[in-house]
Order: C-alpha cells, then sequence, then structure tokens
C-alpha cells in the first residue's frame, strides 16, 4: 500500500473514477499538463488525454457553470478552482443553478457535478488564496459540503463526491496538502457523506472541528491528555449536511463542547453547530459551548496569518474555559 | 503660388504610428433579410422558404404564440396569473429557432422563449404554471427532458448551453445547444466568458441575442457603443451575423446555417436577432414611463407577423378565411390549456423537499415533516392544504 500525502490522495481519487467511469471529466484553470497548481491533477492529462482533462480559460463562472451544462447532459464533471479566494464568481452558478435545479425541475435535471477548491491559510500564499468559506455554500440549500482532513478520508470522500447524484462543494485545506503522509488502498471505497469522523474518543469535553484545524484540535487534546483531560475530537468532514446524531451523543456524553473553525466566527458553520446543541442537548451542557475561531476580519496577509487563525494554546485555552465553565 | 510636396516630405509629414501601422485585423457584419415589413421579398429566398407548407406551418406557430401571449396577460391583469414576460413582437426569432432544432439538440431559455419552447413539447399550461407560481411548470412533461427551464438570473444560461456542447463534443454527438439573451444580458460577463470558451474550444453551441432594443427601461444605446452586437462574436472568436429577427425566413435560415456549421465541428455562431418589444418588459412594468408611444407605433408596422402573412396571401398559400379559422382553432387550444393550468391546484408541500436530493438528508426529511404538520392544521384559504 502506497503512503501518500493528502494532495496525492486527491490525484488517486480521480484517476480511479477516471478509470472505471468514463463520464469523470475534469476541467479547470492550469489542470492539464500542468497538473494544477498544487499538483492535484499530476499525470491525468497524460493519461486519460486532453479531452478528458480539460484547461478552461481564466474565468470560474464559466467553469462552474459549464460544470452544471456538462453535469445535466449526463457527465460528472470534477471542476476545480484555483485559489480558495476565487471561487466567489461560482456562487451565482451553484446557488441559483447547481443548487436549485433538481428542485425546480422536480427531479427531471440533476446536476452530479463536483466542485474542488483549496482552503484555508497557514502556507504563506498571496492575497485572496487563503480563505475560508465553507459556511457560504453550507447556507445554500441543495449542496453538499465536504472538507477531507486525512490523505484516507480525502481519497474516500471525494470518490463518494463525485459518485454523488448531486452538487458537491469539496473543500481541501491546503496546508494539510503536504503536512503529512498515510497509507491509503487505491480501492475504490467510498466514504460515506453523512457521517462525521470520531478522530479520538474522550470523555471529557467534546471538540467538533473541520479541514486544517483537525492538525490543532488533535495537538491541544494530546497537551491536556498529559494533564488527564480526556477530550473527544470529531472531524465534520460533511460540513452540509451535519452529521447531528454523533456530535449529540457525543456532547450529552461529555457535557462540554468547544467548537474548533478557522473560518471568521460569525455566522460560521460552528455558529449552526453550537444552535444544533442549544436545540437539542442543552440539558446535557454543563457549561457554556464555547467556539474558538478565526476573527471577523479579511484573512491576513501572511505575515499576520498565523495571529489570525487558531492555534493549538487557544485551542487548549478554549477547553480550559469549557472545563471550568 | 503653387506648392508642391515632395513625397518624401510628405512621409515625414505622416505620424510615426501611421507609418508603423500594418492592419492585425479586420471584420465586418452581415445582416439578412429576406422578407421587407410589407412582405416583398429582398431577393431569392432559401430552399426551405420555396415550399409554401412549411411557411405555412411556422405562420401558424407564430399566430398560435400571439393568441396564447394575449389570453395570458389578460390572465395577469384579471388576477389569474402572477407576473408574465410577454413574447409581443418576438415570434419570429422565437418560432424560427424552434423550426430549426432538432428534438436531441438541447436548448437553454431566458424566459419569453415560448415560440421555441412550443414546438419542443412544452404545454402552454406549464408556461402558465411558471407563471404562476408552480415549480410543476418546469417539468416539461412532452418536451426533451435535457431541456433547461426557464433562467431569470440573465447570461447564466450561456455557461449552461457551452456546458451542455462541451458534453456533446464530448460523446462525439450531433447534437447542439441553443441558447437566447437579450441585448440588456450582453453586458454581463457571463455572456462574454461563453462566447470566448465556445470560441476557444470550437462548441456546438448557438447564441442568439434577441435583440428588442429596450432592457426593461435601459435602451441598447446605454447598454453597448457598438454597431452591432453581433459583432461581440468577434472577441470570442466565433462567427456572429446579424439578421432580421422580424423575418421569419430570415431567421430560421441563419438558424439552420448556424446549426449545419455546429453539426460539421465547425464551431459556434452568434445571432443577432434584430427585433422590438412591443410590450411592457413584464406585467408589472409599464413602458408608458419611458418609451415613447411613437417608436412602438412605428415598430407595430415592422412586426414579424404582417410580412410573412402578405407574402403567403401573395402566393395565395393563405387567406382571411384560413386565418379567421385558425385564430379560433388557436383559441380553443389556449382556453383548453387555461383550463388545465385553472385545475392544478397548489402543489403539495411536500414536493418543496422531495427533490432538493436524490437521497434525503434527515435533516431535510425532519423539516418535510414538521412542514406537512403545519400544513395539515392549515385552513390558508388557498385550498391546497392536507
Amino acid at each position: 500500500m502506497a503512503k501518500v500525502a493528502l494532495v496525492e490522495a486527491i490525484t488517486m481519487a480521480l484517476a480511479h473514477e477516471m478509470a472505471h467511469d468514463d463520464s469523470v471529466v475534469v476541467l479547470g484553470e492550469d489542470v492539464g499538463k500542468n497538473g494544477g497548481v498544487f499538483r492535484a491533477t499530476v499525470g491525468l492529462q497524460e493519461r486519460f488525454g486532453t479531452e478528458r482533462v480539460v484547461d478552461t480559460p481564466l474565468a470560474e463562472a464559466l467553469i462552474a457553470g459549464v460544470a452544471i451544462g456538462m453535469a445535466a447532459m449526463g457527465l460528472k464533471p470534477v471542476a476545480e478552482i484555483q485559489f480558495s479566494g476565487f471561487i466567489y464568481p461560482c456562487v451565482d452558478e451553484i446557488i441559483n443553478h447547481a443548487g436549485r435545479l433538481r428542485n425546480r425541475t422536480r427531479g427531471r435535471i440533476s446536476v452530479p457535478m463536483v466542485l474542488r477548491a483549496p482552503s484555508g491559510g497557514g502556507i504563506h500564499a498571496p492575497e485572496h488564496h487563503s480563505e475560508s468559506n465553507e459556511a457560504l455554500f453550507a447556507h445554500m440549500p441543495g449542496i453538499r459540503v465536504v472538507m477531507p482532513s486525512s490523505p484516507a478520508r480525502a481519497y474516500g470522500l471525494l470518490l463518494a463526491a463525485i459518485r454523488d447524484p448531486d452538487p458537491v462543494v469539496f473543500l481541501e485545506p491546503t496546508r494539510l496538502y503536504r503536512l503529512t503522509k498515510q497509507e491509503v488502498a487505491d480501492d475504490g471505497q467510498a466514504l460515506p457523506l453523512d457521517t462525521c469522523f470520531v478522530l479520538r474518543e474522550g470523555t471529557d469535553c467534546t471538540l467538533v472541528t473541520w479541514g486544517a484545524m483537525v492538525v490543532e484540535s488533535m495537538a491541544a487534546a494530546e497537551r491536556l491528555a498529559k494533564d488527564g483531560v480526556s477530550v473527544e475530537v470529531i472531524d465534520l468532514a460533511t460540513v452540509s449536511p451535519i452529521d447531528e446524531q454523533t456530535v449529540l451523543e457525543s456532547v450529552e456524553k461529555t457535557g462540554r463542547c468547544v467548537i474548533v473553525q478557522e473560518a471568521p466566527i460569525t455566522g460560521g458553520v460552528g455558529s449552526e453547530v453550537a444552535a444544533l446543541i442549544a436545540e437539542k442537548a442543552l440539558y446535557s451542557l454543563e457549561a457554556p459551548i464555547v467556539r474558538v475561531a478565526g476573527w471577523d476580519t479579511p484573512m491576513p496577509l501572511f505575515k499576520l496569518e498565523h495571529d489570525y487563525m487558531p492555534s493549538t494554546d487557544r485551542v487548549v485555552a478554549g477547553i480550559r474555559s469549557a472545563l471550568e465553565g | 503660388m503653387k506648392i508642391e510636396f515632395d513625397p518624401f516630405f510628405l512621409f515625414f509629414l505622416t505620424p510615426l504610428e501611421a507609418r508603423l501601422r500594418t492592419i492585425a485585423a479586420k471584420f465586418e457584419i452581415g445582416h439578412t433579410q429576406y422578407l421587407d415589413p410589407d412582405g416583398k421579398p429582398t431577393g431569392p429566398l432559401p430552399r426551405f422558404a420555396q415550399d409554401p407548407a412549411t411557411l405555412v406551418g411556422m405562420y401558424r406557430w407564430m399566430v398560435q404564440v400571439r393568441v396564447f401571449d394575449t389570453k395570458a396577460i389578460a390572465l395577469q391583469r384579471t388576477g389569474q396569473l402572477g407576473t408574465y414576460a410577454s413574447c409581443l413582437g418576438h415570434e419570429a426569432a422565437h418560432v424560427g429557432i424552434g423550426a430549426a432544432m432538432a428534438r436531441e439538440d438541447a436548448f437553454f431559455p431566458m424566459y419569453r422563449e415560448y415560440g421555441v419552447q412550443f414546438q419542443r413539447g412544452v404545454h402552454m399550461h406549464e408556461v402558465l404554471l411558471f407563471w404562476g407560481g408552480d415549480e410543476r411548470g418546469n417539468c416539461f412533461k412532452d418536451a426533451p427532458a435535457h431541456d433547461f427551464p426557464w433562467c431569470v438570473p440573465i447570461a447564466t444560461q450561456f455557461h449552461h448551453a457551452t456546458g451542455a456542447a462541451t458534453a456533446f463534443k464530448y460523446r462525439k454527438q450531433k447534437r447542439c445547444a441553443v441558447t437566447v439573451i437579450g441585448d440588456g444580458g450582453t453586458s454581463q460577463g457571463d455572456f462574454y466568458e461563453s462566447l470566448n470558451c465556445a470560441g476557444a474550444w470550437k462548441l456546438p453551441v448557438v447564441f442568439v441575442v434577441c435583440n428588442n432594443k429596450w432592457a426593461i427601461s435601459v435602451p441598447l444605446a446605454a447598454q453597448t457603443a457598438c454597431e452591432t452586437l453581433a459583432q461581440k462574436a468577434i472577441g470570442g472568436g466565433i462567427y456572429g451575423e446579424q439578421v432580421d429577427g422580424n423575418d421569419i425566413i430570415a431567421m430560421r435560415d441563419a438558424m439552420d446555417r448556424a446549426l449545419k456549421r455546429s453539426r460539421k465541428g465547425e464551431g459556434a455562431t452568434l445571432i443577432e436577432a434584430m427585433t422590438y418589444r412591443l410590450s411592457d418588459h413584464t406585467t408589472a412594468d409599464d413602458a408608458r414611463r419611458y418609451r415613447d408611444a411613437a417608436e412602438v407605433e412605428d415598430h407595430k408596422a415592422k412586426e414579424p407577423l404582417i410580412r410573412i402573412r402578405k407574402y403567403l396571401e401573395t402566393l395565395g398559400a393563405w387567406d382571411a378565411k384560413q386565418e379567421q379559422a385558425w385564430l379560433a382553432e388557436c383559441a380553443a387550444r389556449v382556453d383548453a390549456e387555461v383550463a388545465i393550468y385553472k385545475s392544478a391546484g397548489k402543489p403539495p408541500v411536500e414536493s418543496m423537499f422531495d427533490h432538493m436530493f436524490a437521497n434525503l438528508p434527515e435533516k431535510l426529511a425532519r423539516q418535510r415533516d414538521a412542514c406537512l404538520e403545519l400544513a395539515s392544521h392549515a385552513d390558508d384559504g388557498h385550498g391546497g392544504a392536507h
């Protein structure tokens, strides 16, 4: 079994699905000969040809809209948006069309597309390259939002996203692209799109997170374990729709909850998780819910990015606050 | 005194950039018209137009659309329909597009192309259902299942057509995507992005601009400084031409040629159909606020039904008696469709949820239950609660 980084697991999943289903077509800026700016599509054009790995003109709304048209005509397009801050021109197409065509045609037209995009900061990238915008898409009816946080989950969740008969926004944490390697079997096994992952079991506090913040969250849990604090870490992964059951059961068990997100705190996915717990597990709580998140500012240029993104120290402080509260 | 300029001296009088400049590209835009507003042929007609039966068939559709449109406005004015977008004056452009398309082609409308859609099997009652606030109007029970529903966010339909054409080309099918936009829509970035992509990828797509001179209250001159909208094709590297969009023969001819080019793998076309919006933008609009009545009157004389009827009468292929009989038949058809529309009732509330995803997520299933429960207790006076 090969040890692969997250970005290589993405390539592996794409190659697997392209080899098994000729309706899968990859498109985006520089995805062809260049293999994508993060190298997520490296080697695919060489293997599958220019008709299946298509360099598009530099126009993000076009990429999303063309993918919708392709999907509606029976293909399974996997479109790449080059950098996270460039995804906004796609919003019109995703919210007005991808998310509602099945509904407004009463099932006549469906849009089995995947919109892949890098997400989050921490890699000293230029301006507009480090945004965390999952909440924007999680708010849109008819759209699934998925964020993998390990090579194995990237592989299995991307396969599931491509096979899903509805549109999926698939946000890949750039900070994790090459952070660690993991053995991943190229066995075509997809992961479910409605189940989150308990990365570490614990009894004192539930920590809900997703994307690159899994790193700080796991480090915080590790550090607190040395002090005898047992933290249960949940990777939400399928950010929309949320696997409510796993989250609620965990909170009912621990009685405390910390939510960690890289995105700005206001109106984030964490707000939804907090509201869910307040509605359905309030009486299990022994302390107020704590959110550790990015500030309500634009993602700063990279000199300050680590002052923006929640650090392990901040996560530890958040957990301590929940334990004391 | 006679002044003579030495040619050598003249050369130095010419500005430097003019001396160094060569022509990098040139373009011209053709305009096609076969019937003038009085129904007189301006020259030899294309082959299909030499068969009066073909022309009569298209004329019948134009009348059918007009009768429907008139009725739909009446329904709105009497509180029996929501806001409706009239197609008055666009009948030749729309019927010409529909007549040229094959069933396996895909159509991506904006929101007033009933003349295309009726020919493709969309029912009049489906159009009424849509404007009557009911998604069942998008079901297109007897039209090609791949045809897109109405597209209200202006110009986004161009991307869908471009994507469909990409799929047809990938699958090596001889199918084409056809989409329509207004003159205002050509100001959108999406419009250019699609033209550009269709050019770069040589896609089987036909983009039609129905230039009706008004984008709600904004006249064409405020949208563009270009002499034509067809020339915007040049920027996308595709073929562009302008036609008299009130001339059904010119419209059909341009569509036939564009589709043929696309099927042969020769790429995309932009057709600018010169027409005029004789109606308000929608029934929610009052064009008298911004438009001279004299301008509208002037265009009424050039509207599309008059000229083809006159021409058919000249040929002896149509007469007043046939006109009356057909108008009566169209009215009866419209009445029957209006009856279906009126009897449709309210859609079941669960239909809001049932087509959100192929597999309904648990959270939505709970919302569906809650909505059904509320509806079962509701006495909202709309008669559809259950």
